[in-house]
């Protein structure tokens, strides 16, 4: 297989953002998600599929959602940074939002996950080889459920950017791994919040993979410095918001229609 | 910056392996449960290669058609069916849960069970449906059944292939694609 230059994959990169570009200036909505075919981003060459999605209504497994709570989430998952017996490595940060349907109302209750590599930049997977410490203090792996607002909050250290074999000289940019439920199957979401101000982006094909500007930015956090502690850590804001705004306050009388 | 605008999807990337599965996440009931069955499967990509790196969750009904709002569905307490399920492939690309046949949702809809795929390279997760290949009756009435093009509908249907045992394969692309579903809002 080729081993593609950055200039290579960043030209990709670009011809594809122009040509999301003349899609919104001829009248089109700009694209929200990621293109699943992205070939800067060469494992998805063979991981996305060929056919147009088939488009239907959501029926009632669509419609709800998995119930989350406490008893399946204890509050200390949120902190990343007492898992183990000494603190990890790193810069102390919170990362703190709210989840949100699609017409800004709260995700209540319910269940938020991250992953992410260490200070140096390395996760403890097993397949991870980048040759970069693992730090015996620190996981990776946070959980918390949102509460009335909507909100969550962690506690954990900024990851550190980290080499990927998708071309020479590839590096992703520092970045924390969600998953987040809504109240409504359909509102699923599996993301990547990043930092302020990464010399990254630019070249990175995972986060360019969303071709309009203003879509990418929203998954860049906040540094708030009303939510830093004095002498003690930085704080983020990133507000999260799930798809559609259907589903949601489904009453038991229809659910059988 | 979040712009009150619909936060986009990034893939779930190679490293979820420590952080998303979680204890028996694969076993909506115990093996032992006297409705138990097990739908499984393999994941394929575009080159007919297995794909070691996914991870997929299924969402349903429990056996009388009811959808369970009930807490606990990462750590379920063993009685209560919560419907829900998370497993990670394996190096063969392969997959399996145990847990019931779903009953139907309605009167027209056939069972199925609600999937979803995520994996390292896929941007977006994918959304498909399992149906019974028994329930002939049903997928004629089947309202997203109706939706996708005849030719493409057997993608749909799992394969019987022993005792309560359901195999359900997922191709990401290439010949005989899986029906990926959109859901208006
Ligand atoms: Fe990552």
């Amino acid at each position: 297989m080729t081993v593609n230059t950055q200039d290579e994959i960043t030209d990709e990169i670009l011809a594809i953002e122009a040509d999301a570009r003349r899609a919104v200036e001829a009248g089109g909505a700009p694209e929200l998600h990621p293109r699943r075919d992205y070939a800067p981003y060469r494992s998805s060459l063979l991981r996305h599929p060929t056919h147009e999605l088939v488009r239907v209504d959501p029926e009632e497994i669509e419609r709800v959602s998995p119930a989350f709570g406490h008893t399946d989430v204890s509050p200390l998952e949120s902190d990343l940074t007492i898992a183990h017996s000494a603190e990890p490595l790193g810069e102390r940060i919170t990362v703190s939002g709210r989840v949100l349907d699609g017409e800004g109302r709260p995700v209540r209750n319910q269940l938020v996950e991250i992953w992410q590599a260490n200070a140096a930049g390395r996760y403890v997977h097993k397949r991870d080889q980048h040759p970069a410490p693992l730090d015996p203090n620190f996981t990776g792996v946070g959980r918390v459920i949102t509460g009335d607002d909507g909100g969550y909050s962690f506690r954990t250290i900024k990851p550190g950017p980290y080499p990927w074999r998708n071309h020479l000289n590839a590096w992703r940019p520092a970045h924390i791994h969600f998953s987040l439920f809504g109240n409504a199957f359909t509102q699923r979401l599996v993301t990547q919040m990043y930092f302020p101000s990464d010399p990254l982006f630019a070249l990175d094909p995972i986060y360019q993979s969303i071709a309009d500007p203003a879509a990418r930015q929203r998954l860049i956090g906040t540094y708030d410095h009303d939510l830093s502690v004095p002498e003690y850590s930085l704080g983020y804001r990133w507000d999260i918001v799930l798809t559609g705004p259907k589903s949601t306050w489904m009453e038991s009388e229809d659910a059988h229609e | 910056m979040s712009d009150g605008r619909q936060t986009p999807s990034q893939t779930v990337g190679p490293f979820f392996g420590y952080a998303l599965p979680y204890e028996k996440g694969w076993e909506l009931v115990p093996p032992h449960h006297p409705e138990a069955i097990r739908v499984h499967g393999t994941v394929f990509d575009g080159n007919g290669d297995v794909v070691p790196d996914a991870i997929l969750e299924i969402w349903q009904a429990d056996s009388a058609g009811v959808m369970s709002s009930k807490r606990g569905s990462l750590k379920p307490d063993g009685y209560a069916f919560t419907g829900f399920g998370r497993a990670s492939v394996d190096l063969a690309g392969h997959y399996a849960f145990t847990t019931v046949k779903p009953g139907a949702t309605s009167a027209a809809a056939a069972p199925s069970v609600l999937v979803t795929v995520f994996a390292r390279g896929l941007t977006h997760h994918l959304f498909t449906r399992a149906y019974f290949p028994e329930d002939v009756q049903a997928h004629s009435t089947d309202t997203v059944l109706a939706a996708v093009p005849a030719d493409r509908r057997s993608t749909l249907l799992s394969v019987p292939d022993g005792p309560g045992s359901y195999r359900f394969d997922i191709r990401l692309q290439g010949e005989q694609e899986t029906v990926f579903l959109e859901f208006n809002e």
